[in-house]
């Protein structure tokens, strides 16, 4: 199976962190965490005049006032890049509702709350297993097996797919869409335009479609739902799409992989994880803690000091959940994955107003593909540690990850 | 759950943004409503084998939205 050409490299190397870090620097796209944690130490939230300049909380305390404070920060653009996001957009914003601000922000995610729902979500869980069987039948017989490109890279995709009403067979299309929203951020405004504006047009046809054939998904559902006796605009319709696109596929397809490669790292927990099925549950909160894949953004509201930095409108501020999950004033032993870990209010899906709206479906999609994967292969190794290549940007895990079955 | 009751839980729904942590953890304990948000079940009272699942949801959520009192 192809995987995604790779453009991300826009940057010159990152030579000190506190001032001029990158999250899209090779460096950080290895291995982000001894960033993090020196920083935490030294300098808990970061300037770099990149981006037009980005601010970087790394404590969890930082990372948590940041994700409540809506006065203070917006979330009108949470995609770290070049530019700025037109201000015509506002208040619905490119990808509502994780790019609106209240009061906006809670009628659209109002919306799109029932169908996200844990009763109705676990209802979908024969059919994500039946998918990861089948993906994990088509292997049969490999030595070697990449499990980010052949298995967790198709589970996402294909369940967001039948939820929204897009043509299955698409799913390159969508990784691709995933890549040069998510990924390819410190491309010129120019590129990311013309990204969009295909992005766009495909998303369009879809809706035409729909409108064409009127179809019982969640597509259909947002052309025909109102708000105070209106329906939606187009460009919401639109925006709303390529956000449970987007989303519902990088992050989840991250999760796996980072779990996997987890277990193929530490045999003594697959061991574990073998022999004591009652661990799943507190062992995906872990996993999720301890890599959790994305990092959101905000940009700044109004120029405002916060711990003594000057942060001025329209500077960019990454929010770094997954450092947060590794503050040890948070967290005891916040860099060790403890599979039983009892005490766990990790910020995997975030904290405030704009928790992800998709976490009953990852943690389902994440346990399912990891029991599957477990079931199927009592042992594997990471075949050549150099072959690894993890995602660049705000979602981070493994976009290639080739196992060695046995 | 009734007389023998020592310990209540309760969720601030102010801070409870459906992260469902605890519904996964004490269903017994815990509902959520069509939109995620968590509310207790009768008038929250823990009986003496539920008091460690009431705990761990306490434990396990991120916006620190459920408490527990002793009655």
């Amino acid at each position: 199976m192809a995987t995604v050409a790779l453009e991300t490299a826009h940057h010159s190397p990152v030579v000190d962190w506190a001032s001029d870090f990158d999250h899209t620097d090779p460096v950080w796209v290895d291995n982000p965490f001894p960033i993090w944690d020196a920083l935490r130490n030294s300098c808990p939230v970061a300037h770099s005049d990149r981006y037009g300049g980005t601010w970087l909380p790394t404590t969890h305390e930082t990372v948590s006032q940041v994700a409540y404070d809506t006065e203070n920060f917006t979330s009108w653009s949470v995609v770290v890049s070049n530019g700025r996001p037109p201000e015509d957009n506002r208040p619905i914003g490119g990808a509502p509702p994780i790019t609106s601000d209240p009061p906006f922000h809670a009628v659209a995610r109002r919306l799109l709350l029932p169908a996200f729902g844990p009763k109705v979500i676990a209802a979908l869980e024969p059919q994500i297993r039946e998918l990861c069987r089948k993906l994990l039948d088509e292997l049969e017989g490999q030595e070697v097996v990449d499990a980010a490109a052949d298995y967790a890279g198709h589970i996402p995709p294909d369940v967001i797919a039948r939820m929204l009403g897009l043509p299955i067979e698409d799913g390159e299309l969508f990784r691709e869409f995933v890549h040069g929203t998510l990924e390819n951020v410190a491309a010129p405004v120019e590129q990311r335009h013309e990204f969009f504006g295909r992005f766009d047009q495909y998303i369009g046809k879809q809706i035409q479609s729909h409108i064409d054939e009127p179809k019982d998904d969640l597509i259909g559902f947002l052309l025909n739902v109102e708000i105070m006796g209106s329906k939606l605009e187009p460009s919401h319709i639109g925006g709303t799409i390529i956000l449970l696109l987007v989303a519902g596929i990088d992050t989840t397809w991250s999760a796996i992989g980072a779990s996997i490669w987890h277990l193929a790292n530490n045999p003594q927990d697959l061991e574990r994880l073998r022999n004591e099925p009652e661990l799943w549950d507190t062992a995906v909160e872990e996993f999720l803690r301890a890599y959790a894949p994305v990092t959101m953004a905000r940009l700044v509201a109004q120029d405002h000091d916060f711990h003594g930095c000057p942060m001025k409108k329209d500077d960019w501020v990454l929010l770094p959940f997954p450092a947060a999950n590794r503050d040890p004033l948070a967290f005891p032993d916040a860099d060790k994955v403890i599979l039983d870990r009892a005490e766990n209010r990790h910020a995997a899906f975030g904290l405030g107003i704009h928790r992800c709206i998709g976490s009953n479906l990852a943690r389902l999609e994440l346990r399912v593909a990891l029991q599957e994967w477990v079931a199927r292969y009592p042992k594997f190794s990471v075949a050549n540690p150099a072959a690894v290549r993890w995602a660049a940007g705000q979602v981070r895990g493994p976009r290639e990850l080739p196992l060695t079955i046995g | 759950m009734g007389d023998d009751a020592s310990m209540k839980v309760f969720v601030d729904a102010e801070k409870c943004q459906g992260h469902n942590r605890c519904f996964a953890i004490a269903p017994e304990l815990f509902d959520v409503d069509d939109l995620g948000n968590a509310f207790v079940i009768g008038d929250g009272s823990v009986s003496a084998e539920l008091e460690a699942k009431a705990l761990l949801a306490v434990a396990n959520c991120p916006e620190r939205a459920i408490t527990t009192v002793e009655s």
